[in-house]
């Protein structure tokens, strides 16, 4: 059975029980107890995933249920740190609002455990119930407002359409299975490969795991929930959604359509291009609109997620898989550099709101720089990098996303890569505006944002991240590039 | 650590340093800490231009090690000829922005002072980037010390300005990142601009990066008729910002040229060497009429910027090495020029609040020094031989009539256009009767504005009388290029 390969999820799985049951037996307001003991369950999960990751071996255990390569276990290591971080920030935002329950650090535990088994799996069946485990507990999770009628409304939102899309990934798994006679992934690359099955059914079942990822990853046209999401979950739960589990969409993108259906890349790419586009242009043009932050930020992941879905779309061209690992690891550089700078901005959204005052309006930034200087320069920071400025770490995501696309030396992906810059100036225009509000306009409140627990310090050290992995990108690149390539020679 | 990561990063350094100590009640130290911070910046480039070796046209004080090894990044560093001197005008720029802002910038002073340090480390880099991504990385940081300084310190239309400012230039400069792409992937994974000098290209692939860079460059120089964020920008920068925007960041742009158009393109360049050239003389003739009609000084001195810079980059385009050596000479003494004649609208204005021209007349009555410098400038801004405005303005007008004399004789009316529209405002701003009581109050320049106003009449003059020192440097690099851009890459194996 080979039980050592699934050490980190067991210890999750057995620790998001105990941290229940810790919690019950919890008088403090603050929730201390369970907080330290979350964080410390996360951090030795994450280390567990770190020594698995620089053994390097690929192995499989449960019968072949799932694989252990640096891939998954990098990913899943990243997701733990942005889990920790989220839980970091949101505890005095909870805290302050009367959200802080038990059930807030068992469901982030479970959302984890979700994460760690997609990146893990390696048959559909294990691929979905990560899936499952991970979008049940986000569900209940946006709910955590339950007096709030946005908040609720979101959860119906975000629970039917994700069910629906949920049903779309079970459907063209179904259909590969029934075409192909297995549900192991690398089985189902075999059969592919062969070249002796129908086309039509795996086509057809193409087209619905990619509809169904396509809504996890929040691309136009399956992009309705984001933004409504986004703005009626508590913050705390936006960011849960909005970081983390970029990491297990990217990995089960990997697993379902490299790992298993590479043979069909030409059909999946086109769609992946139609998809990037529409997500670039919607989202870059629907965010000038909003004046919500939250919202304005939910359009931005679309347009960013249009950047990943692009460099996905490039590693096959004119059935040569020479660059396939430059243009995944591209991509997967491109989420790192996503969560790192998502995880700042809306840390810093929950840093700068208060009791009573949710900094929820784009307007609720008018004149940080006067207020506090500091905290204005670090989501300075954010914005830069999110609009792809150098020396930024957004802009070498940028950058290595473009080469992918360039170093295919074809014409259409050229075009692409044209459009792409030509949208993300577009973008440029609405990350400057929140700088311009912070930095131009004069305060409308005047006292300096209060420190609590710490997460000042943890900011600083997150803007500080963006920057200098933006300088020092080189040993990110290195480690993307390493786990796709090993990922990609099994 | 070499000499040029000092000479960018010593200046980021006490940017930074400012930025984190600065207050609004020790806004003193700030000042005092940053015009240090400034004139070390200044003096550890100084080695540069005495130990440089005029016969080379290499890259001297070459630093060079890995960067990013995913892409085969350097920090690769150096300079040659055409690009030493602008080192040292940077840093020397600085120092006179600091000295400008002294009494004048009373808000968030550190900040003020931290950005314009920072953003001089930038430039300095820009200048000294022997990498291609590396260049861009600067290129394009330097965007955002601007972008807020616009914002922050600006006029009433600031922010419609700082937004027009920074999406042009990042419109232009998106392209060249798909030109730097597109030629890392066609040298086979370099981003060595020596390396691309020597690629090998067929002519659509030239034509495509010499326009890719092309929309980046006229965009920063800024080239008719995508020249329209200028003036903006200028009239509601602070004055620190506005003279170093026409002092260096203009030549930036120019500087892109000489270092990525025209060697790595050059069959290219040739073959639109047509439209460049007409380009150029609508910025000098349009432009130049343009200017005539203004009502705002700093309007009318930006327009004035276009119209030199035109000459800059007709000079570059007429391909003999008299326009390429004065288009660089020009592109150094308008730094001195027109960052002087903005500081003398900054003076003006931190008195008055006006740069309207109409507000003003027979300011010679009651600023008798001040009006000495400013018609001083005045004079170098059209060009009056035995100031730095005239030698390059000569140089180029020589090269274009030996590469056609018509093109000479239409470039040669700037001197008409430029004496027409600077003595005009010259005339109408500082002789006549005073013309109202505002002017009658006004009080003579101080110390501090006496010296660095005498600083600057200084180095014009300087270079003015004796531009030998200034194009020996050049010569032997500006002869490299001159002959490399005249060698085909299409015959190339």
């Amino acid at each position: 059975m080979n039980w050592t390969v699934l050490y980190p999820e067991i210890w999750l799985l057995t620790m998001a029980c105990a941290v229940l049951l810790v919690d019950l037996f919890n008088d403090d307001e603050q929730r201390r107890p369970t907080f330290w003991l979350t964080q410390a369950v996360v951090a030795i999960f994450a280390v567990l995933h770190l020594i698995q990751h620089n053994i390097g071996a690929t192995a499989y255990g449960m019968n072949g249920m799932v694989v252990t390569d640096p891939m998954g276990h990098l990913l899943a290591f990243f997701a733990a740190l942005a889990v920790m971080v989220t839980l970091a920030y949101a505890r005095p935002t909870l805290g302050s609002r009367d959200l802080l329950k038990g059930e807030f650090f068992t469901l982030s535990l479970f959302v984890l455990l979700g994460i760690s088994v997609m990146c893990s799996a390696n048959n559909f069946l294990v691929v979905y119930l990560g899936l499952e485990v991970m979008s049940l507990s986000l569900y209940a999770l946006v709910a955590l407002r339950r007096d709030h009628p946005l908040a609720t409304e979101a959860a119906m939102k975000y629970f039917v359409l994700g069910a629906l899309a949920s049903g779309f990934l079970l459907y063209g798994l179904s259909m590969m299975y029934g075409a192909t006679g297995s549900l192991e992934i690398p089985r189902v690359f075999e059969a592919i490969a062969t070249g002796r099955i129908n086309k039509e059914v795996l086509v057809f079942g193409v087209v619905f795991v990619v509809a169904g990822l396509a809504f996890k990853l929040g691309a136009v046209p399956f992009h309705m929930w984001v933004p409504d999401v986004y703005q009626g979950a508590p913050t705390p739960v936006t960011l849960l959604i909005g970081a983390a589990p970029k990491f297990a969409a990217f990995a089960i993108t990997i697993r379902l359509l490299v790992e298993g259906m590479l043979g069909l890349a030409v059909d999946w790419q086109q769609m992946f291009i139609v998809l990037a586009v529409s997500s670039l242009a919607l989202g870059n043009l629907a965010a000038i609109a909003q004046t919500n932050m939250k919202r304005m930020l939910a359009y931005s992941t679309i347009a960013q997620m249009g950047f990943v879905l692009l460099a996905m779309s490039a590693g096959v061209v004119s059935g040569n898989t020479v660059s396939a690992g430059n243009a995944y690891s591209s991509a997967m550089f491109y989420v790192v550099a996503y969560v790192l700078t998502t995880l700042g901005t809306f840390g810093l959204m929950m840093f700068v709101s208060r009791q009573g005052f949710e900094s929820e309006e784009v307007d609720d930034f008018a004149g940080l720089a006067q207020r506090s200087p500091w905290v204005a320069g670090v989501m300075t920071v954010f914005m830069f990098s999110l609009a792809g400025v150098p020396p930024m770490v957004g802009f070498f995501a940028k950058l290595s996303v473009i080469q992918a696309l360039v170093s295919t030396n074809s014409t259409l992906y050229i075009v692409l890569a044209v459009v792409a810059v030509m949208f993300s100036l577009i973008g440029a225009f609405y990350y400057l505006r929140v700088v311009k509000v912070m930095w131009f306009d004069a305060p409308t409140q005047t006292a300096a944002v209060a420190q609590t627990q710490g997460v000042g310090l943890l900011l600083a050290a997150n803007g500080a991240a963006v920057l200098l992995f933006g300088l020092f990108s080189g040993g990110l690149m290195a480690l993307c590039r390493d786990a796709i390539v090993k990922a990609l020679a099994t | 650590m070499g000499l040029l990561s000092v000479a960018i990063w010593l200046p980021i350094a006490f940017g930074v340093l400012l930025l984190a100590t600065g207050r609004d009640d020790n806004a003193r130290t700030v000042r005092g800490m940053a015009l240090v911070g400034a004139v070390i910046s200044f003096l550890v480039t100084l080695p540069l231009i005495r130990n440089f070796d005029n016969s080379s046209a290499q890259l001297q004080f070459v630093e060079k090690m890995p960067w990013i090894d995913r892409f085969n990044v350097n920090y690769h560093l150096g300079v040659d000829g055409l690009s030493v001197w602008f080192v040292l005008l940077t840093a020397f720029i600085t120092v006179i922005v600091v000295i400008a802002a002294w009494e004048v910038i009373t808000e968030r002073v550190a900040q003020y002072m931290g950005a314009f340090l920072i953003l001089s480390g930038l430039m300095v880099g820009v200048f000294c980037a022997a990498d291609g991504l590396l260049f861009y990385v600067f290129f394009e940081a330097t965007l955002i010390p601007m972008y807020l300084i616009i914002g922050v310190w600006g006029g009433p239309r600031r922010v419609y300005a700082a937004f027009k400012f920074f999406l042009y230039t990042l419109a232009g400069s998106l392209l060249m990142l798909i030109a730097l792409v597109f030629l890392y992937f066609k040298s086979g994974g370099s981003f060595e601009i020596a390396a691309w000098h020597r690629l090998p290209l067929p002519l659509p692939a030239q034509v495509l990066v010499f326009f890719a860079f092309l929309a980046a460059f006229s965009v920063k120089v800024p080239m008719w008729p995508v020249h329209t964020w200028l003036p903006d920008a200028h009239v509601e920068a602070p004055t620190g910002g506005s003279v170093v925007l026409a002092a260096i960041m203009l030549k930036l742009g120019a500087y892109g040229f000489l270092r990525f158009s025209m060697p790595i393109a050059p069959d290219a360049a040739r073959e639109y060497a047509w439209l460049m050239i007409a380009l150029s003389l609508i910025a000098v003739l349009y432009i130049g009429l343009v200017a005539l009609v203004q009502q705002d000084m700093k309007k009318l001195v930006a327009y004035s910027s276009i119209a030199h810079m035109g000459f800059v980059t007709l000079g570059f385009f007429i391909f003999n090495e008299l326009g390429t050596a004065g288009a660089i000479v020009q592109m150094i003494s308008h730094g001195f020029v027109s960052g002087a004649m903005f500081l003398c609208i900054g003076v003006l204005y931190d008195r008055m609040h006006s740069r309207e021209i109409s507000a003003y007349g027979g300011v010679a009555n009651t600023m008798p020094r001040f009006t000495a410098f400013a018609v001083f400038f005045a004079m170098a801004n059209c060009g009056l031989p035995g100031t730095a405005g005239f030698v390059g303005e000569w140089m180029v007008i020589l090269g274009a009539v030996q590469f056609n004399f018509w093109i000479g004789l239409l470039a040669s009316t700037t001197l008409v256009f430029g004496a027409a529209y600077t003595l005009w405002m010259v005339k109408r701003v500082y002789f006549g009767d005073v013309a109202n009581d505002n002017v009658r109050a006004l009080t003579d320049i101080n110390g501090r504005e006496f010296f660095m106003l005498a600083v600057l009449a200084i180095a014009v003059l300087w270079m003015g009388l004796y531009p030998k020192p200034v194009t020996d440097v050049m010569n032997v690099s500006v002869a490299e290029l001159v002959k490399h851009v005249a060698t085909s890459k299409l015959t190339l194996p």
